[in-house]
């Protein structure tokens, strides 16, 4: 999930050097390392913006960009390590405020993980990317619940794509489970269910009650 | 003398047949030529036989092992577990005997049309039988094996470098052809169909727009259940229009999927037979006009196959061949007398649909701003590149 091709600069390089690296390679961070590529700081496109002059300001400002980027980088970095999971990873973004996440294995940098990765692997959970079609259900929060629905999925010989649980929050003995079924037609399957008297909620069609 | 169209059809191409319930039945096919035969627009000198794909050409696009599996399934001699890895064996795509002839006979068909076109022994051709958009490079998927659309494509870039506009009015989102052209920057897929939330295979969102070299020709239009003919119509015309415009294709590839009607059992786009009369008119138009008449149509989806398909895929034909004229009022009595008995539903006697088929939905209104919205929104691009 990490990228291991990480963007890094030295703490003595310019602020003009680290606006050409995100502006060239299309980020937002950079780590800043030292000589034996421990992360000791980073710098964010924000703590760019906030150290160069306004668009609107006259006036010579140009030495501002030769200025070394260890006066703006951050040198508290919240890291991570490489056999953390992505739920621990996706708490940090949305505990510290923050858009990513170097990750360090023996005090050495070997990555970096954003806000873009960790959403992009909820999609590959979701299973979005593939193709399937949804269907969602409630169920009573019982043991053995599941395994019910999943025989008659099995019945059908229909593979599962992806399946997420969700406490129902209306009904707290409850929850809701989202399929992802790799078939095109689910309605055989949609029928046997409601004939065992499972609560589809989806598919459903928001005004679906005709006018006569 | 050259043929304004081509008809690719053999009653051979029937053998693709899942089984006897399955909702994805070639019977449609026969049902088509009946009623196209019974109004006299079809004679058999405009019929031409498909032909089989060969292995050669079925891996422009597909994997050497999933061909290899098809045609092990085809004989019964792939196991259940081994098959499953292919998406073969599934509900949706169960074995059936010759699998492999079979779905090489569709591919083929649609590949003898491309070359009828290039080879300029027909403006148009059509081949209904084909149209089967979902199959991936190394598995099935809804209902299709072989991606006869993309093997086509593949074959017309090669072959004869041509840089083709695939257009896709399936209900359901083009995804195999989509995903196997998308980052050629010679090759634009648009598809128009109903939104992922509610329809397989959940993809086609407006923001895939292709990668790399691709990037910009990917245009999807996902469309919100109970569209309608209106909205479904001006999403259709829009993007069409503007996105030939700004592709300038050498060739046109319409896949026609008949189930985004009010009567499919699948989808709930609430379509009436009309889009299908419209559908082939812009296409035809567009293909004179940027293409010099070059315009491949397949078949696709149809899930109603007795109400909705012949008609719908009669309308195709009829527009190639400037007989529109000869669908009109009625449907020809010897047609419906020769099917009603089979038919488990009653059959249509107009070639129109009655004004008050669709129910009248409380949403109308909110579901038009949202897919006038999200037109906008996949042509966006085409405006940018014009700053």
């Amino acid at each position: 999930m990490m990228k291991t091709n990480v963007f890094t600069l030295k703490e003595n390089d310019s602020i003009q050097s680290a606006i050409y690296l995100i502006e060239n390679n299309q980020i937002r961070h950079i780590p800043i390392v030292d000589e034996q590529n421990r992360c000791i700081g980073i710098v964010s496109d924000r703590d760019i913006r906030s150290a160069v002059p306004s668009i609107f300001s006259k006036g010579n400002d140009s030495g501002i960009f030769d200025k070394p980027i260890r006066l703006i980088m951050t040198k508290d970095v919240i890291t991570v390590h490489p056999l953390d999971f992505l739920e621990e990873v996706a708490a940090y973004f949305y505990k510290y405020q923050i858009g990513c996440l170097p990750v360090v294995q023996n005090g050495k940098l070997i990555g970096i993980i954003t806000e873009t990765d960790v959403l992009f692997t909820f999609v590959k959970l979701t299973g979005a990317d593939q193709p399937g079609s949804f269907v969602e259900i409630r169920l009573s929060n019982k043991p053995g619940n599941l395994s019910k629905v999943l025989e008659i999925f099995n019945s059908f010989r229909v593979n599962i794509e992806s399946v997420h649980l969700y406490p129902d929050k209306k009904e707290l003995d409850k929850k809701i489970i989202v399929f992802r079924l790799n078939t095109i037609n689910p309605l055989p399957i949609i029928e046997k269910l409601k004939a065992e008297k499972y609560e589809v909620l989806w598919p459903n069609f928001p005004g679906m009650t005709y006018e006569k | 003398m050259k043929n304004n169209a081509t008809f690719v059809y053999s009653p051979e191409l029937l053998t693709y047949k899942f089984n006897q319930h399955h909702p994805f039945n070639q019977k449609r096919l026969e049902l088509t030529v009946d009623l196209l035969k019974s109004i006299q627009a079809l004679s058999d000198e405009q019929i031409v036989p498909p032909r089989k794909a060969s292995d050669d050409e079925l891996q422009l696009i597909h994997d050497e092992d999933f061909i290899e599996a098809v045609k092990r399934a085809g004989r019964q001699e792939l196991p259940m577990d081994r098959a499953n890895n292919f998406g073969l064996g599934t509900e949706d795509t169960p074995i059936f005997p010759n699998m492999h002839e079979a779905s090489s006979l569709i591919v083929g068909g649609t590949i003898t049309a491309v070359d009828s076109v290039m080879e300029g022994k027909s403006d148009h051709a059509l081949h209904l039988g084909g149209g089967l958009h979902h199959g991936f490079r190394g598995r099935a998927s809804g209902f299709c094996i072989y991606n006869d659309c993309s093997i086509a494509i593949a074959y017309l870039r090669q072959k004869y470098n041509v840089r083709v506009l695939y257009i896709d009015t399936d209900a359901h989102h083009g995804d195999g052809v989509q995903w196997a052209f998308y980052d050629d920057p010679d090759v634009c897929t648009l598809s128009i169909h109903e939104t992922g939330r509610y329809l397989f295979p959940g993809t086609g969102q407006v923001h895939e727009r292709g990668t790399g070299q691709g990037y910009g020709f990917t245009f999807n239009i996902p469309l919100d259940a109970f569209t309608e003919d209106e909205s479904w119509l001006h999403a259709y015309k829009t993007s069409v229009e503007k996105v030939v415009e700004y592709f300038q294709p050498d060739i046109i590839v319409s896949q026609n999927g008949a189930d985004a009607h009010y009567y499919d059992p699948l989808t709930h786009l609430s379509a009436s037979i009309k889009i299908y009369q419209e559908i082939p008119k812009l296409a035809h138009e567009i293909a004179h006009k940027y293409c010099d008449g070059k315009w491949i149509a397949v078949g696709g989806g149809g899930y109603d196959i007795w109400r909705v398909v012949p008609r719908a895929w009669s309308f195709i034909w009829l527009e190639m061949t400037n007989q529109r004229d000869k669908a009109t009022g009625k449907l020809p009595e010897d047609w419906l007398e020769k099917w009603t008995a089979q038919s488990p539903v009653p059959l249509p006697t107009e070639w129109m649909d009655p004004v008050d088929m669709v129910p009248v939905i409380p949403r109308k209104k909110e579901i038009e701003e949202k897919n006038a919205q999200v037109v906008a929104m996949a042509l966006k691009i085409i405006q940018n590149s014009k700053l």
